[in-house]
């Protein structure tokens, strides 16, 4: 929750600061120190490593993988660890599983949270502060709190085994409905009450004034829930019971922790098939999820 | 409709309303938002100027700026229009979200086993006899240690990481924006798959660290093998997952403290360290507490990494209360594993309690 909150309220910090600060600060700028970049770009290094060994791992045979010591580069390039995880896996269908997973619960909670978000925002009924404390107040309970009863209600509705039982306990959660209802505050009144007088209905005026409104917050909300579904992984380590319905993260964990947990090329590829769409995603959505962070320095 | 429709806002209360959402402070509005001012509960707002902020920044001001308005025309639509937006969601949310919370409070009073999954309220009551037999049980004991290790290791290292890279990239004008997304990256991966990846960076033969560490003529270790090194193993690894939302929250909280004020300090001959501790740190606190909650929780539920690096070994010395309570829920003992999750869950209680009642000394 923290990542997202952080961004909007920098944006307008950052915008403030700059225009509250005269010429004399790019004195200052003049004076960052070139060991500071250093600092950093080593730092920067540092934090890629572990991606950068993966790649290059990934495409090393495995008799190379447990040579000792390692070699920097690969001597014999090969596809041979990608082309385990269809054969010796099926490695499709949990990317498909992970896929429809992540999209379900990222459509849910962009439907869902944004609808409850501008009740609480902009609509005045009795309840309003009730429902808005009891959803928040959930924010903080642990998954772990909740796996157990949650495996006896599925259990009971027939879901154990199926994807709609990793979907539904996420398609409502808290955090949308609180990111929603913020960004919807924002929304001047205006444009709401023009559309009462010109005789909008109060359903009409959510779809067709507020909803079109609410683009940014629906993309980093959606971006959001994609990528916490995407690498979820106690409950959908629970509730899938056989190997056709395991997630990406599932298959992956309890291959690792297997028989095989020393075949390094296949783990090693299956990790890169996790993490490189999630990455490449990430890169390319990034300024919804560090809106703002980004207009403050280079530019 | 049109021949009674309430009245404009003033347009200095319609500011203050436009604003609520982005003036808090980063983190803070998610800590305090969920306990309105018990004043705002019965304050019926104009629909005009009905956006409304949080409860706290406008309570005592509705109520003496306006008069109550109890004959809103479109009250009535408002409300079913309301509830028909708020139903799928707490629909949804009552069955998987808020049942399952009660449920599991209520499962730990009981001794349900999986073979009670078809029929739950089939099973008998027995008190507190799962809570006596977790704190008797001497893995359980094990696990908790292990997991205020985590948390007590884990969280000052985070911050203090997070810290430095949000300093750093505070003074950096060049590149700003790559360093930023770059020190972010590992926040948004697969727990499992980077902890796949760092088992075997932390591999004792052939594994790039102890390649490195050979490489410089120190001996490499047996990191995930080791009881005494593998705990702090894990929590290196889950450092640098977590550190990056630490730093951007630092980082926009970096950039509120004016430069006046560090300025003045420098100009009275305080050198870079005595600014950034006396001026920059307390300027700071509100933040940083709450960084300590947030990430505090996430290490308190430490399990994944565990599950796929260490299995919980060697001889148990990784093995967390979330970890345990996964454990029992496998061999079946659902009651016992509910009450070993509700004490996690009141261990992030008090941790939250606690953050409050340090930011109120000193405010």
């Amino acid at each position: 929750m923290a990542t997202l909150t952080a961004p909007t309220s920098h944006e307008e910090q950052g915008n403030k600061k700059k225009g509250r600060r005269p010429g004399g600060r790019d004195d200052a700028r003049l004076r960052t120190p070139a060991w500071l970049y250093a600092v950093m770009v080593a730092g920067l290094f540092l934090v890629v490593v572990p991606f950068l060994w993966m790649i290059v791992s990934s495409v090393k045979p495995n008799s190379e993988l447990r040579q000792v010591p390692p070699t920097l580069l690969p001597h014999a390039l090969t596809l041979s660890n990608y082309e385990a995880l269809f054969t010796d896996l099926d490695f499709p269908r949990f990317f498909l599983n992970s896929a429809l997973v992540s999209l379900g619960t990222m459509a849910g909670n962009m439907v869902f949270c944004s609808m409850l978000g501008y009740a609480l925002a902009k609509l005045e009924f009795r309840g309003r502060n009730v429902l808005f404390a009891l959803v928040v107040g959930t924010l903080m309970v642990p998954g772990v709190v909740t796996f157990v009863p949650l495996f006896v209600l599925t259990t009971n509705l027939g879901l154990t085994n199926t994807l709609p039982a990793m979907i539904l306990p996420f398609m409502a959660g808290p955090f949308g409905v609180f990111l929603m209802r913020q960004y919807i505050l924002s929304i001047p009144d205006e444009l709401i009450q023009a559309a009462r007088v010109d005789g909008a209905g109060e359903l009409r005026i959510f779809f067709s004034v507020v909803l079109p409104l609410c683009g940014p917050a629906l993309a980093t909300l959606g971006v959001l829930t994609f990528l916490s579904s995407w690498n979820n992984f106690l409950w959908p380590l629970v509730v899938a019971t056989s190997e056709d319905k395991y997630t990406l993260p599932v298959a992956l964990a309890l291959y690792a922790v297997g028989q095989n947990s020393t075949d390094y090329g296949l783990l090693i590829a299956g990790a890169v098939v996790v993490v490189l769409p999630v990455l490449a995603v990430f890169l390319v959505l990034q300024r919804h999820i560090m809106q703002g962070v980004a207009s403050t320095g280079i530019k | 409709m049109s021949s009674t429709h309430a009245p404009r806002p003033t347009s200095n209360d319609n500011s203050n309303d436009g604003n609520d959402g982005k003036d808090k402070t980063p983190g803070r509005s998610g800590a305090t938002s969920p306990h309105p001012s018990p004043e705002a509960l019965d304050l019926p707002r104009a629909t005009g100027a009905g956006g409304t902020g949080t409860a706290e920044a406008q309570g005592s001001k509705g109520r003496q700026g306006r008069p109550r308005r109890r004959h809103d025309p479109t009250a009535r639509s408002q409300t079913v229009a309301a509830w028909v937006l708020a139903v799928p969601f707490m629909a949804v949310f009552l069955v998987f979200t808020a049942g399952p919370v009660l449920a599991s409070l209520g499962m730990s009073f009981t001794d349900i086993r999986s073979t009670d999954a078809r029929h739950p309220l089939a099973v008998s009551f027995v008190g507190l006899e799962n809570y006596t037999r977790l704190l008797g049980d001497e893995l359980f004991r094990k696990v908790a240690l292990n997991t205020l290790l985590y948390l007590l290791l884990g969280v000052p290292l985070t911050l203090v990481v997070a810290m430095a890279v949000a300093v750093g990239l505070n003074r950096v004008t060049r590149f700003k924006g790559f360093f930023r997304v770059g020190f972010y990256l590992p926040v948004v991966t697969s727990i499992v798959a980077v902890s796949v990846v760092w088992k075997f960076l932390l591999r004792e033969n052939g594994g790039l660290v102890n390649s490195a560490l050979e490489a410089v003529g120190l001996p490499g270790q047996a990191w995930l093998d080791d009881t005494h090194l593998a705990l702090p193993s894990l929590v290196v690894m889950a450092v640098w997952r977590n550190f990056g939302t630490m730093t951007v929250i630092f980082l926009a909280a970096l950039q509120t403290v004016p430069t006046e004020i560090t300025e003045a300090a420098e100009s009275d001959g305080a050198g870079a360290w005595a600014r950034f501790r006396h001026v920059t740190l307390p300027m700071l606190r509100p933040t940083i507490l709450f960084g300590a909650v947030i990430t505090g929780i996430g290490y308190l539920q430490f399990f994944e990494e565990a599950f796929v690096m260490t299995s919980g070994g060697p001889l148990d010395s990784t093995r967390s209360i979330s970890y345990y309570t996964y454990d029992q829920f496998g061999f079946g003992n659902y009651g016992l594993a509910a009450a070993a999750s509700y004490l996690l869950f009141l261990a992030i209680v008090l941790l939250t309690l606690l953050q409050f009642r340090l930011l109120r000394s000193k405010d």
